[in-house]
């Protein structure tokens, strides 16, 4: 039913990266290696989005994940340098959060394989249709007063008081 | 094509080592570097559906936009406060943040 | 050279359909066929940057009364290869402590960040790697990997001067960012649309560096800062740092990181003459394709040299002071630039003498674009305006201090 093509194949290679990539983020102790591993997991989780012909959101993924909230995890694991290298990776509970994830995953995986929801209980294995559309359409959605203008306002707003809030937090306030 | 199956099941996968990371890590960054999994997770899951089911909508990649947004203002003000945790108990592993513990 | 390299680009386009008569497979045959354009896209800009740094030495030994390179092969041309094949043979040292994995990927992804943007570099009308719908935005994102390479060697290094210079570029490089995609917004907003071609194409009437003027000196100096040229050579500061991030590197990685600085200063000035000087555009160039590439090459080079001269002549800023230059300056510069244009839009377009989409007449474009130079005029203006009064009421302010300094009587004590 799948059959061998360019496609199947690039869908594989990411992922291979973006699972690696997220199993070395919660396994690897040294912070920094956990970060390059994240990047590698989200440039997977790009690949994934330019195969779903959504090329803007890969884009994005690149330049706000990668390009932005990657280099500033890199910069709080340095500037919090005593703890790149813990002993003890892991807490107490480790075997119990352990447990969860995988009783949530086999949940989940139960539910992806056998749906109960969908059209008559099965997930299309097509797109329904290769209509897809555009940037441009995207960029009306955003602005338009009878689609998404308000909450695309209020995560303007959402997006400056975390700027602000975070300046103030992380502001030395012994050093002034 | 490849199946939507398939891409909700990497997705859920992310999901939960994602879960398993927050749960199990000590420190506080990589904690939030968890979430961040959790989140592109999601944001997976919203374009494998909005591609196989309603591709000719806005909702959503305007959903995965949104998540974008989260995404960025939660890393920054959890690192802030990471950052401001440290300055004052020289830790950043999450059982030395205690003071509120009676 | 550079000829050769378009026409080339011309046989990759028939490549596919010789191999198939050939009797190959034809998904194979546009498989080397894409593998081929590949190639030729990304090993223009490694040949060229040879060239590159040759007429970098060139300039800068004019500028301050040298000669410069003379004397390997006629004028010094061969001088770059001479170099290449000494850092070739050096030692490879991996310092000791080294994260190596991490120490030898980080210049690979240094080079890739460049060579990457080269496949939305529109040649010609019909010479692209890649006419993404979001070439732009593709641009943006892909150079800001740069930024990490340089992180992942100065942290790989293990080496405290290697990760204080790291820290400053990466600075440098997230902070100009804003300023630089704020001001690429103008263009965008003027075409409507992300792709390169399209953008070239909305050029062929009027060059955007008129109505978008500020939004290009915007670019152009927050690029200076991208590629850390002078005055923002801060990644390379030989005088204040040991000698950056790259420090513990030698021989060949070394050479990557070197080829990658001046490929990313060479590459900036050609997306320069694409988005505001009209790329491929100029006379006859929709005939013949080759033309298109000729005058992207001049308008790039008009660019380039000018951005050598200005390296070779002005001194370098403080750490502290291109900061603040970026974020009291330039970012509220280019959103009032970004606000004001929009506007400005608007309102020709509601005032009816705006062009039709797709209009290639220069006076049928003229009218908005005199709009919004005025506009940009008028910015430029009152930005002046108020610089000139900081700068007064801070020069008096020292004044001031020097004075009432002057007139405190020796010995009053501190």
């Amino acid at each position: 039913m799948l059959e061998l093509n360019a496609t199947t194949l690039a869908f594989f290679v990411f992922a291979i990266l973006s699972l690696g990539g997220a199993l070395g983020v919660v396994t690897s102790s040294n912070l920094i290696h956990g970060a390059l591993y994240l990047i590698l997991s989200l440039f997977g989780g790009a690949g994934f989005f330019v195969l779903l012909s959504a090329p803007f959101m890969a884009a994005v993924q690149v330049l706000v994940y990668i390009g932005a909230i990657a280099i500033l995890i890199i910069f709080a694991v340095m500037l919090t340098r005593s703890m790149t290298r813990m002993t003890e990776v892991y807490n107490r509970q480790w075997w119990l959060s352990a447990l969860v994830g995988t009783l949530l995953l086999l949940m989940l995986a139960l539910g992806v394989i056998f749906p109960v929801w969908g059209e008559g209980g099965m997930l299309p294995n097509q797109p329904v249709s290769n209509e897809v559309a555009t940037t441009e359409a995207l960029g009306v959605a955003f602005v338009s007063g009878d689609q998404f203008v308000l909450p695309f306002e209020i995560s303007s707003l959402l997006l400056t008081g975390a700027m602000i809030g975070a300046i103030v937090l992380a502001r030395d306030t012994e050093a002034s | 094509m490849i199946p939507l199956w398939m891409y909700l099941l990497v997705a859920a996968a992310m999901f939960c080592i994602g879960v398993y990371g927050v749960l199990s890590r000590r420190n506080a960054v990589a904690i939030l570097m968890s979430v961040e999994l959790m989140l592109s997770a999601v944001n997976i899951n919203l374009i494998a559906f909005w591609r196989y089911t309603a591709p000719s909508d806005m909702a959503g990649q305007v959903f995965t936009s949104f998540v974008f947004v989260i995404a960025a203002a939660e890393a920054a003000v959890g690192l802030a406060i990471i950052i401001s945790i440290y300055r004052s108990r020289r830790s950043v592993a999450v059982e030395d943040v205690n003071l509120l513990k009676g | 050279m550079n000829g050769e390299a378009a026409a080339c680009v011309n046989i990759v386009e028939t490549l596919s359909s010789c191999l198939v008569a050939g009797g190959m497979a034809p998904g194979l045959a546009s498989f080397i066929q894409t593998l081929m354009g590949v190639v030729l896209v990304s090993a223009f800009p490694l040949v060229l940057v040879i060239f590159l740094i040759w007429v970098e030495r060139k300039v800068a030994a004019r500028v301050q009364d040298r000669v410069g390179p003379n004397r390997v092969g006629p004028y010094g041309l061969l001088q770059s290869f001479a170099d290449a094949i000494k850092l070739i043979l050096k030692e490879d040292i991996i310092p000791a402590g080294a994260d190596r994995l991490i120490f030898n990927v980080a210049p690979i992804i240094a080079v890739l960040s460049v060579l990457l943007i080269w496949a939305v570099i529109p040649f010609s009308p019909v010479h692209i790697g890649a006419d993404l719908s979001i070439g732009l935005l593709y641009f943006v994102s892909v150079s800001s990997i740069g930024a990490l390479a340089i992180m992942m060697a100065g942290w790989a290094s293990n080496n405290k001067y290697a990760l204080l210079g790291a820290f400053r570029v990466v600075a440098q490089l997230v902070s100009y960012e804003v300023p630089m995609v704020v001001s690429l917004l103008v263009p965008v907003l003027i075409v409507g649309s992300l792709s390169m071609q399209t953008i070239v194409r909305a050029q062929i009437g009027m060059w955007f560096i008129v109505p978008g003027l500020l939004s290009a000196i915007i670019f152009y100096i927050s690029n200076l800062a991208e590629t850390g040229r002078a005055p923002f050579d801060l990644i390379e500061a030989e005088s204040e740092l040991v000698a950056g991030y790259n420090i513990e590197y030698s021989g060949m990685k070394f050479g990557l990181f070197m080829a990658n600085e001046f490929m990313h200063a060479f590459t900036v000035n050609v997306l320069f003459a694409v988005i505001f000087l009209g790329g491929w555009s100029g006379p006859g160039a929709e005939q013949f394709p080759l033309l298109g590439f000729l005058y992207l090459l001049a308008k790039t080079a008009l660019v380039y040299v000018f951005s050598l001269i200005l390296r070779a002549t002005v001194p370098r800023v403080r750490i502290d002071q291109m900061m603040s230059f970026n974020w009291k300056f330039l970012v509220p510069l280019s959103i009032v630039n970004l606000l004001v244009i929009a506007l400005l839009l608007q309102v020709t377009r509601a005032l009816g003498i705006a062009p039709a989409p797709g209009e290639t007449d220069f006076l049928a474009n003229l009218p908005q674009a005199l709009v919004l130079l005025a506009g940009n005029l008028v910015i430029i203006a009152g930005t002046l305006a108020i610089l000139r009064n900081s700068g007064r009421r801070e020069r008096l302010a020292e004044q001031t201090v020097v004075t009432s300094r002057a007139i405190v009587p020796v010995g009053s004590g501190d």
